[in-house]
């Protein structure tokens, strides 16, 4: 059952960062979703401070608004200060994931919120966290109710969303054109990627959070340009790869997120392999003059 | 505090004099290193490489089972070019772009490290503990055979710089040029992407896996607000990055539990920022302030035009006008206008009687200037470039503010001191 459990998690935290980080790896900000994951450690931490508990809303929204800032802060290094954006990207989420660290090790003493959490997380003992709700629930552990809503509202928020940010995504110009509001949808895009990074900390922890991020999409890029196909592929693959990188870490005994990103790079590398096989066999038989005659 | 602060820099503590020498050499030779990232527009590239010498570190220390640090280093060194490779491949051969590309390797490679690291971690193997302490960097807590290890490279890294210093600069700045000029580009471009490997696998020991890209970048930043010259750059960043490193290490040193790396990117990054907002040259706080200045001083000229303009239309009979006239004249708001009027008035430009306003003599030569350039302007798009004459008046609006007496005289004499603008209104000379 545990390993229902923690597959189930993977699984859904999959589902929420692959359906994103199509988006990202269309825009070309997928770096900035990397500096958003780094950055809401402050925010986390300086909520749980406040509240007491890794898991009230108090942290959700004190993370979704640091995630916010590190946007906020990035457009503003790059567009007012004239910083070039990959510079402005690295300097940010460093700063913030700095004030982190240091806040984590200030108060280490009287929190279980430790320096190994942010690295990959704890989703082996996510079967342990059962909810205590006083209702049906509570047999359950707290995690995949939470990332089940999660991936809910990420699918709505996509489903009606949908035309503005594929537009926003493609063709930008148009959609200012007609009256889409491309600055409104790149923000409530990186809240969502926020919002996404801080349920997963808890399991993936904040720095492979980037591997669920932009791996699976990346690959399902390498083979469909048709964004809904891609978002699908993209599900799919970072399904396939929770599975199989369980298994590798049950196996190995080592981290399962870190055996999931390894799963994920895998898949990569496969794909990527067959999508250059294939264009050489077709430029093969474009080049071929038997064939072409 | 001052007792401690006199007790680390006293130097009698000799573990803190290496530490001292160590995080200099490291700081200075990361921010050296990132000056020519930053400027080939590959900042993140530090970033990958950080994260991915961790798999290379944990296989070369199953391999050997020895955490002596040139086996370890090695392997870092190994998986970190293998990394830039795998982004450049990746980059060359697919729809992928840039950003991704380094998103997928950085965090395969960081996962493939953590996931190595956890079994070595759970194997029992006690020469493991301190494998993690590459992820988060300390150099506080460093070994004296360690800190020389690393020390050496930073030196060595440092002497490469200077000795193809005129290599690596003409492939940062102009690599064409230095292709058409025979220069083995590729093998310079090896060098400096080796060195740069080199530098993180140091740097990270002394800021950890994450931090990493901020010891290349923000000192890179900062110095490039303070100064434009390649030299002067690398020389501020890397006294900046060291800098910060001993403050980092003396915070460190007085707090034991405090972790070196993060305070050394967040007093970075605080002192990053008085250089990007208060630089002298470059600043943002001058930027705005020379705005402001030029944007009064247009202000100004475009009153003392106006002043001028409507006594040419009387044919110079009047001379004084209200502020209402003067807004129909041109458009602009009235606050403005009046608040541009008094400092007119303060340098002695123009002259308030009752509510009427008049240019002083020295006031009107400005004001005639700008009459005079504006219509030269004309008269030369409409020669020179064949412009229509209605298409003219815009450029030369901003035109009459920028042109400095000796392209004035230049004018003048190429077209031949003409008499009228393309509007058939009469050119004002000085002397007239």
């Amino acid at each position: 059952m545990n390993a229902f459990w923690i597959i189930l998690t993977a699984s859904l935290v999959s589902i929420c960062c692959g359906i994103l980080g199509c988006f990202l790896v269309l825009r070309k900000i997928s770096m900035i979703g990397d500096a958003i994951s780094h950055s809401v450690l402050p925010g986390i931490v300086i909520a749980f401070l406040i509240s007491g508990s890794l898991s009230s809303v108090l942290v959700i929204i004190g993370a979704s608004l640091m995630g916010l800032i590190c946007t906020f802060l990035i457009e503003f290094f790059h567009r007012t200060v004239k910083i070039q954006s990959d510079a402005a990207i690295g300097m940010v989420f460093t700063f913030l994931f700095a004030v982190g660290v240091i806040l984590i090790t200030a108060y280490t003493g009287n929190i279980d919120l430790d320096v190994d959490c942010v690295l990959h997380g704890e989703i082996a003992y996510v079967p342990l966290d059962l909810a205590e709700t006083g209702t049906f629930l509570d047999s359950f552990p707290t995690q995949p109710i939470i990332l089940s809503i999660l991936s809910l509202l990420i699918l709505i928020f996509v489903f009606i969303g949908y035309k503005p940010l594929f537009l926003t995504s493609f063709d930008p110009e148009y959609a200012i054109a007609i009256g889409i509001s491309t600055s409104l949808w790149h923000y409530l895009l990186m809240a969502a990627v926020s919002v996404t990074t801080v349920l997963s900390f808890e399991s993936v922890g904040a720095i492979l959070v980037v591997a669920f991020l932009i791996v699976p999409a990346s690959t399902a890029y390498l083979l469909t340009d048709k964004l809904k196909l891609m978002i699908l592929l993209s599900c799919v693959f970072g399904i396939l790869s929770s599975i199989l990188g369980y298994y590798l870490a049950a196996y190995l005994d080592g981290s399962i997120a870190g055996a999931i990103s390894v799963m994920m790079g895998i898949n990569f590398a496969i794909v990527f392999a067959y999508t250059k096989i294939s264009s050489k066999k077709l430029q093969k038989i474009k080049s071929d003059p038997a064939l072409n005659s | 505090m001052l007792e401690t602060l006199k007790e680390f820099f006293s130097f009698t503590d000799a573990n803190v004099t290496f530490v001292m020498i160590g995080s200099i050499l490291i700081g200075a030779s990361s921010a050296v290193v990132g000056c020519f990232s930053v400027l080939r527009k590959r900042a993140l590239i530090g970033d990958v490489i950080s994260h991915s010498v961790l798999p290379g570190i944990c296989i070369a220390f199953l391999l050997f089972n020895s955490k002596n640090p040139f086996v370890l280093l090695g392997g870092a060194f190994l998986s970190g070019w293998l990394s830039i490779i795998w982004v450049d491949y990746i980059e060359r051969n697919s729809n992928i772009k840039s950003d991704a590309a380094i998103g997928i390797v950085l965090s395969v490679f960081f996962g493939a490290g953590i996931l190595i690291l956890t079994v070595i971690q759970h194997s029992g193997n006690a020469a493991q503990s301190g494998l993690d302490h590459f992820i988060f960097g300390n150099i506080a807590s460093m070994l004296r055979q360690d800190l020389y290890v690393l020390s050496g490279m930073s030196l060595f890294l440092l002497i490469i710089i200077l000795l193809f210093y005129k290599p690596f600069v003409y492939i940062s700045f102009d690599r064409n040029y230095a292709v058409s000029l025979g220069m083995p580009v590729r093998f310079y471009d090896f060098m400096l992407s080796s060195i740069t490997v080199l530098a993180v696998t140091v740097g990270i020991q002394a800021v950890g896996v994450v931090l990493m890209s901020a010891l290349l970048i923000t000192p890179a930043v900062a110095a490039r607000f303070l100064t434009s010259k390649l030299n002067y750059m690398l020389l501020i960043a890397a006294l900046i990055s060291s800098v910060c490193c001993i403050i980092g290490t003396f915070i460190s040193y007085t707090a034991p539990s405090m972790p070196t790396g993060p305070w050394i990117i967040v007093v970075l990054m605080l002192l990053s920022m008085l250089a990007v907002f208060f630089s002298p040259s470059r600043g943002i706080l001058i930027n705005k302030w020379r705005q402001q200045k030029n944007y009064r001083k247009i202000l100004e000229e475009n009153v003392l035009k106006l002043l001028f303009q409507l006594c040419e239309k009387t044919g110079f009979k009047e001379q004084e006008w209200n502020i209402s006239q003067m807004l129909d004249k041109r458009n602009m708001g009235e606050q403005q206008l009046k608040q541009t009027l008094r400092r007119l008035e303060k340098k002695g430009l123009v002259e308030k009687k009752s509510a009427e306003w008049t240019a002083t003599v020295n006031g009107v030569i400005i004001g005639k200037r700008m009459v005079r350039l504006h219509r030269l302007w004309e008269v030369y798009l409409t020669q020179y470039l064949k412009l229509p004459s209605d298409h003219v008046h815009e450029t030369a609006e901003a035109m009459e503010h920028i042109l400095n007496p000796e392209l004035e005289a230049q004018l003048e004499t190429i077209l031949n001191k003409p008499e009228f603008d393309p509007h058939n209104s009469k050119i004002p000379y000085q002397d007239e």
